[in-house]
């Protein structure tokens, strides 16, 4: 069995321990805000934070997340979060928005760590978030945006 | 509505800052039926109150686009398909404008599949500039009739009226009633012509070409609560993934599902019918699994055992088919357009230069793949859909189920948000899928594809081969201009027997340079899966040979290409392709209300040139690139700026200048530039679909690369100011942009590459 916190709430689950993190989340617990893009960690798509780590869902085994805490991007609400998600909405990011919460879970991770990213801190840690609709430089923006705000209100 | 309360009962009344709790309690009425902010007097109370008890339906509807609840929320419904280019802000915008609604008083509803909103067909760049003239009647018509209401009420003429931020108000005083206070009475009022109604000016407009309009959608997304064609989910909904035949029109020849039927969560697997000519949208066949969720699914397709019979495509190699559209290209089939004498020219021509170019298969790779959710109950088919084309899927479930055309309402399609679209969304096979499996199985079925489905079982862009020539006299003059082309023609998706690409009205034919001798042909060749079309077609393949090309003949006449191009183009004009005996589709539109400007399209290039310092000095190892066409009735002009490093290109800016007419939604438009530029980066630099013995061989990101975030450089999008009819944005930044970016590593490098993607070389 396999028991962990899914955004501050305790799941357990009895099943095939090689299903993924993914579709544990969005079949299971019916939060769909973690999109399926490639199934093989390379779009980001899946993004959530594990013990506050990025990883890919869809291809997290459930075997990986006992005793782990999950958040996806239902459950973000730190500063961090908020800061970025209204940098988002400032820029008007979005395109299809597909990819967003992905993306959003990438600088979330990458905010927290690194308050003050360069160019360059931006592009690695995004790297692994495609968007096909390429709102990449709004993202770039946004994820500076972000910090700025963030620094203000420290 | 049937309910005609006398007018002689509404009364003036003040504007007063009353809560809503207040409000509520004084008039002794429930939520649903007040208006915000404004007290009412007695008698319009007594109107809310009789509104109170009728359904929410007893609105206040003038047209199919429009109506207004008895609270005064007005609701517009968006008809198209909002994949990214903000469609869903921007045609209700429409709306709302030029009835002065309240935009954060606006609901915007997804329509559903339905003829009454005419074409639904999100495709084509062309939502705006076909439901324009429509939709701001639409807000007239509202406007119109809410005005005649606050007339009647205060007993006054409608001169005396005007409407202004969802309010009437009477002129020289300062009483106002809310939309929603005129519900009742505009409703027993006659619906105005369309030919009657006086339109806004620029001037009056309140959020058309405004820069603060935020996205409609923008807020749930990047809280994850929105629904794509993923998402759908209802109690009892099954899952299902479909192992396809490899090989368009293969069939199973037999399959062992006995190991499937081991996975946990599989239900039950159900064989589809084999595909035959022609695949238009009908299903591609093979094994489909059902299952209680994706996992089991996936797992139990893995599983199966299949013995396919590959059938007619089975020895198509797209390497070796590169030799059969050269030799298609010495007897080419069909002359599009011909001016003066192509070949004589080549006789008393000083000089002939010639290239050719070759651009590979494209799949769409939508960030979303395809996914369809169908729920068949006593006769009556629920379809939910990433679809670009709701009405078209409709036809194809019709068609699917048998179903007789007089019943065609029974099937009722909803339109999900899409995670893209770029033309798959078009092509509703998945949806058939999706219908044939709840009829099948008797059990509601959402069909998802994965990665490789949908890379390895798309409509493609077909690969393509062209040759270009052009003559120069002594005076390095432009002469003569043959561009030929030979590509798998998207008309054999619909009809086999097709092999000459109907497709040169993109970007073949409707070439703007004004050369006196002009020849444009087409090869012929079979075609061996389904070819579709990628977000702006044919352009894509004919703007990176004839933008390769006009540079190629400015280094060869010693010429800045910027100043080469205008010269190539020419006088200001309206290009009179009738006169070269070709018959120009034009996008559809009349060729007199969207013509070919030279100006407009000069326009841009100076533009472009301007913004980007197009001529200044670049540090060492830089330089840059120009290309302009036009698609999709609009102007566009790219400068790409690349740098070399050890062998290695950079992007390092993109500029590009745009002219679509009049502006309605600027952030939309520089938002679609920007995602068209790098659309079309990541053809340029990555993008290649291939076959060998039929079967397409890339199955996910690792071998079919998209752009990515260390790809991207700064971009600039220089909106022209314009007061010309709107025309389409989301395609026309894509065309320019592979040109572009050649020609800037030309310039840095002296090295010329005529065949996408670059990364075959090494360069990337
Ligand atoms: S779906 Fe997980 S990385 Fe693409
Ligand atoms: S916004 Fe469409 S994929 Fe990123």
């Amino acid at each position: 069995m396999t028991k962990f916190t899914l955004n501050g709430k305790t799941v357990t689950y009895k099943g095939d321990a090689n299903k993924t993190l993914l579709w544990f989340v969005r079949e299971d617990e019916g939060l769909t805000g973690s999109k399926f893009g490639c199934g093989v960690a390379m779009c980001g798509a899946c993004t959530m934070h594990l013990n506050g780590n990025p990883v890919r869902a869809c291809s997290t085994p459930m075997s990986a997340v006992n005793g782990a805490t999950v958040t996806t991007i239902e459950g973000i609400s730190s500063k961090v979060a908020n800061a970025v998600q209204s940098a988002w909405e400032t820029l008007d990011v979005v395109q299809c928005g597909y990819c967003q919460s992905g993306q959003i879970m990438s600088a979330v991770a990458l905010l927290k760590n690194n308050p003050s990213p360069s160019d360059a801190d931006i592009d690695s840690a995004m790297n692994g978030n495609l968007c096909r609709c390429a709102t990449y430089h709004r993202i770039r923006a946004a994820i500076h945006n972000a910090a700025s705000q963030l620094a203000k209100e420290a | 509505m049937k309910d005609t309360q006398s007018p002689e009962l509404i009364q003036p009344l003040e504007i007063e800052n009353v809560s809503r709790r207040r409000f509520l309690s004084n008039a002794g009425i429930a939520s649903g039926s007040f208006v915000l902010g404004v007290q009412l007097s007695p008698a319009i109370a007594s109107v809310e109150n009789q509104t109170d008890e009728v359904k929410t339906s007893d609105n206040f509807s003038p047209d199919v686009f429009v109506s207004i609840e008895p609270d005064g929320q007005v609701k517009i419904i968006c008809h198209r398909s909002e994949m990214g280019q903000g469609v869903r802000s921007t045609l209700p915008l429409l709306v709302a404008d030029e009835m002065d609604a309240d935009w954060s008083r606006v609901t915007v509803e997804q329509a559903i599949g339905d003829q009454k909103y005419g074409s639904q067909n999100t495709d084509g760049s062309r939502s705006v500039r076909k439901n324009y003239l429509k939709l701001k009647q639409a807000g007239a018509i509202a406007k119109t009739m809410l005005t005649q209401a606050a007339a009647i009420a205060w007993k006054v003429k409608p001169t005396s009226v005007e409407i202004k931020q969802h309010k009437a108000l009477l002129k020289g005083s300062n009483q106002a009633l809310d939309f929603g206070q005129l519900v009742k009475v505009a409703a027993t009022l006659q619906v105005p012509a369309r030919d009657q109604l006086q339109l806004k000016n620029e001037n009056e407009q309140v959020y058309i070409g405004k820069e603060d309009i935020k996205l409609l959608d923008g807020e749930l997304i990047t809280q994850g609560q929105t629904t794509f064609g993923f998402d759908v989910d209802f109690e009892g909904l099954k899952v299902a993934v479909i192992a396809r035949p490899p090989v368009v029109f293969g069939k199973v020849k037999s399959f062992d599902a006995s190991e499937t039927m081991k996975v946990p969560g599989v239900i039950k697997v159900v064989e589809l019918p084999a595909l035959t000519p022609p695949a238009a949208f009908k299903m591609l066949g093979g094994i489909a699994v059902i299952a209680e969720h994706t996992y089991a699914a996936i797992k139990g397709r893995e599983k199966l055992k299949i013995e396919w019979e590959h059938g007619t495509n089975q020895n198509h190699q797209t390497q070796a088919h590169e030799q059969v559209f050269r030799e298609a290209l010495k007897k080419p089939s069909t002359v599009v357009r011909k001016r003066g004498d192509y070949s004589s020219a080549e006789k008393s021509a000083s000089k002939t230069f010639e290239a050719d170019y070759y651009v590979p298969g494209l799949a769409h790779a939508t960030m979303e793949p395809p996914a369809a959710t169908a729920r068949i109950k006593d006769e009556k088919v629920e379809v939910w859909a990433c679809t670009q084309t709701p009405q078209s899927a409709q036809a194809n479930v019709m068609r699917t189920l048998n179903f007789p055309q007089e019943k065609i309402g029974n099937i009722e399609v909803n339109v999900t948000l899409l995670g893209g679209g770029f033309g798959r969304k078009s092509k509703p096979d998945y949806v058939a899928e999706a219908a044939y499996l709840a009829d099948e199985s008797k059990m509601p079925i959402k069909v998802l594809w994965t990665r490789e489905d949908e890379l390895q079982h798309g409509y493609y862009h077909s690969p393509s081969y062209q040759k270009l020539a052009a003559t120069f006299d002594q005076n390095k003059k432009v002469t003569g201009w043959h561009h030929s082309m030979v590509n798998h023609p998207i008309g054999s998706t619909f009809n086999p027997a097709a092999k000459t690409a109907g497709s040169a009205d993109l970007g073949q034919g409707d070439m703007m340079f004004d050369i006196p001798n002009i020849l444009v042909d087409l090869g012929d060749t079979e075609t061996f899966y389904r070819i579709g079309w990628v977000r702006s077609v044919t352009n894509i393949n004919n703007a990176f040979a004839a933008g390769s090309f006009a540079d190629e003949l400015a280094h060869e006449a010693g010429k800045d290409p910027k100043d080469f191009l205008l010269e190539l183009i020419g006088k200001d004009q309206a290009v009179d392709f009738s006169k070269d005996d070709y018959k120009y589709g034009n996008y559809g539109e009349d060729i007199n209300q969207y013509p070919a400007s030279t100006a407009r399209l000069k326009n841009v290039i100076n533009l472009v040139a301007e913004k980007s310092g197009w001529g200044k000095k670049l540090p060492e190892g830089r330089a840059m690139g120009i290309a302009a066409h036009r698609s999709f009735l609009s102007y566009v002009a790219t400068v790409v700026e690349v740098s070399v490093n050890k062998g290695r290109i950079k992007i390092e800016a993109i500029h590009s200048a745009v002219d679509v007419g009049k502006v309605l939604n600027p952030d939309r438009v520089r938002s679609q530039m920007e995602g068209a530029a790098i659309f079309a980066a990541s053809l340029a630099l990555y993008g290649e679909i291939t076959a060998e013995n039929g079967q397409i061989q890339q199955s996910n990101f690792h071998d079919y690369p998209l752009a990515r975030m260390t790809d991207i450089p700064e971009i600039q999008t220089h909106i022209v100011k314009s007061s010309e009819l709107p025309t389409g944005i989301g395609e026309p930044g894509v065309p320019p942009f592979a040109p572009a970016l050649c020609n800037a590593i030309f310039a840095a490098t002296g090295k010329r590459y005529r065949r996408l993607p670059l990364k075959q070389f090494g360069i990337v």
